[in-house]
């Protein structure tokens, strides 16, 4: 893992033995010290076996590296903190919460070391060292949190553009929120397959939601436009309110000979009308 | 090269910063995204009308954008301004990138040296009361905008 090894340091090799010499004091004071943080949001088992295992690899390693985390002898415990860290970012507890769990290991320690009279020197040596083995916790679970909320994006994504069957033959999209590149990329690649796949000739793009159109996002709907144009449909586009259509206009867009219409209930009908359906009210009116 | 172009309103100098600034990276294309939110923000607080946000909001994505694909990634400073009359949105974006060799034919309407449309920077000029372009191979490129409520 790494190329530059510290040089060994006097002051490590007092709180190292300490350290070996007293694993299952230590380790139960870490379990307990550790257990009053998390407030029995976690069980007494789980913890002790996390722990446990922790202590052991480091256990291993101490001897072998000395205080350098980055050697390859810790492999073992980078991977379990890693661990650690990634069940607590699931299970929801705070970054707070995660990290302390590894720095409750200082308190737990402190009495032996004191009985032992290490020195301040080595206390600091054993401090730093701890609060490397907790940063490096703490960088685990915001990489987990991260690779989450990628997740979660990647699923909204799906989620927020479905396309909707009208009627028969007439499809729509109603896009919502801010339209960023890869989503406007996949509304229209959704639109398009489902026309072909549903054999629909008519399509409704509905902006109503969308708070801003900026040159791409036009531009991607001029080419969706076109697209569908040239599968045999046609496309509309509905729903540009007037500050949209003012900030369009100023921008130097034209949408040229693409049909557009205020509302989806007005495309809708146009829709209807090519289709060869005759909307009109019933002569009795309202009345179901 | 720099074209300054202070809008009807003028007095760019003269106004002062009300409120702490925010800066924001423009990396990755998400990052255009929340300069929006972040501006349209901004332009609520300010009290501009929703066709001037909508259209603030529209010239942030377009140089947001511009930022990250042609600067090569940078950032935006964002901040409510106060030119004792009125407050409005004000928006600087910078980037270190290969700056742009011809100023008049990159405000060109439809010139584009990639596949876009050709209407960010000219049509954001439109869109907003005060705009500022500099630009060098050696600082990059460096757009102000300001937009002022009515
Ligand atoms: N920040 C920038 N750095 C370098 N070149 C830029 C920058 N912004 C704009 N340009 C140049 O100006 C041209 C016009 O920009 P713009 O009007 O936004 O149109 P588009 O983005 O469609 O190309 C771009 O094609 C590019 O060559
Ligand atoms: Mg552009």
């Amino acid at each position: 893992m790494t190329d530059r090894v510290d040089p060994p340091d006097e002051g490590d090799s007092t709180w190292i033995s300490a350290l070996l010499g007293e694993q299952a004091e230590i380790l139960s004071h870490w379990i307990e010290r550790a257990g009053e943080m998390l407030r029995a949001r976690l069980t007494a088992a789980e913890l002790a076996r996390e722990l446990g295992d922790l202590y052991g690899s480091l256990a291993q390693a101490l001897p072998v590296a000395g205080a350098d985390l980055r050697a390859g002898a810790f492999g073992e415990l980078r991977a379990l903190l890693a661990e650690l860290s990634a069940s607590r970012a699931r299970q929801g507890f705070t970054p707070r919460e995660t990290a302390i769990t590894v720095f409750a290991l200082k308190d737990a320690a402190a009495t032996i070391l004191e009985k032992k009279s290490v020195s301040f020197r080595a206390y600091r040596r054993f401090s730093d060292f701890v609060d490397e083995l907790g940063l490096f916790t703490l960088e685990s679970y915001i990489e987990v949190r991260d690779q989450a909320v990628l997740e979660q994006s990647n699923q909204l994504l799906e989620l927020s553009t479905p396309v909707i069957k009208l009627w028969d033959g007439i499809l729509a999209v109603p896009l919502i929120g801010t339209l960023d590149s890869a989503r406007t990329q996949l509304v229209m690649e959704n639109l398009l397959e489902s026309l072909i796949s549903t054999g629909s000739k008519h399509a409704i793009i509905d902006i109503t939601g969308v708070g801003a159109v900026d040159t791409q996002v036009a531009q991607h709907l001029l080419k969706t436009v076109r697209a569908a144009q040239l599968m045999g449909a046609d496309c509309v586009i509905s729903g540009i309110r007037p500050q949209i259509a003012q900030t369009v206009v100023s921008l130097g867009i034209e949408f040229g000979e693409i049909a557009t219409k205020a509302t989806l209930a007005e495309a809708l009908a146009v829709a209807l009308r090519r289709e060869g359906f005759a909307v009109s009210r019933s002569a009795t009116g309202g009345v179901r | 090269m720099t074209i300054g172009g202070l809008g009807p309103q003028g007095g760019g100098a003269a106004s002062s910063s009300a409120g702490s600034p925010q800066r924001h990276a423009i990396v990755v294309e998400s990052d255009v995204v929340r300069v929006r939110q972040v501006v349209r923000s901004a332009a609520v607080a300010a009290r501009l009308s929703l066709v001037d946000q909508t259209k603030m909001v529209t010239a942030a994505s377009e140089l947001a954008r511009n930022t990250l694909v042609y600067g090569g990634g940078g950032a935006v400073t964002i901040d409510i301004v106060d030119n004792g009359r009125r407050r409005g949105v004000r928006a600087v974006f910078t980037d270190s990138g290969p700056g742009i060799a011809d100023l008049d034919l990159a405000l060109t309407d439809g010139w584009t040296s990639g596949s876009g449309l050709g209407l960010g920077l000219s049509g954001s000029r439109r869109l907003v009361d005060e705009f500022e372009l500099e630009s060098s191979p050696e600082t990059g490129t460096t757009v102000r905008v300001v937009k002022w409520s009515r």
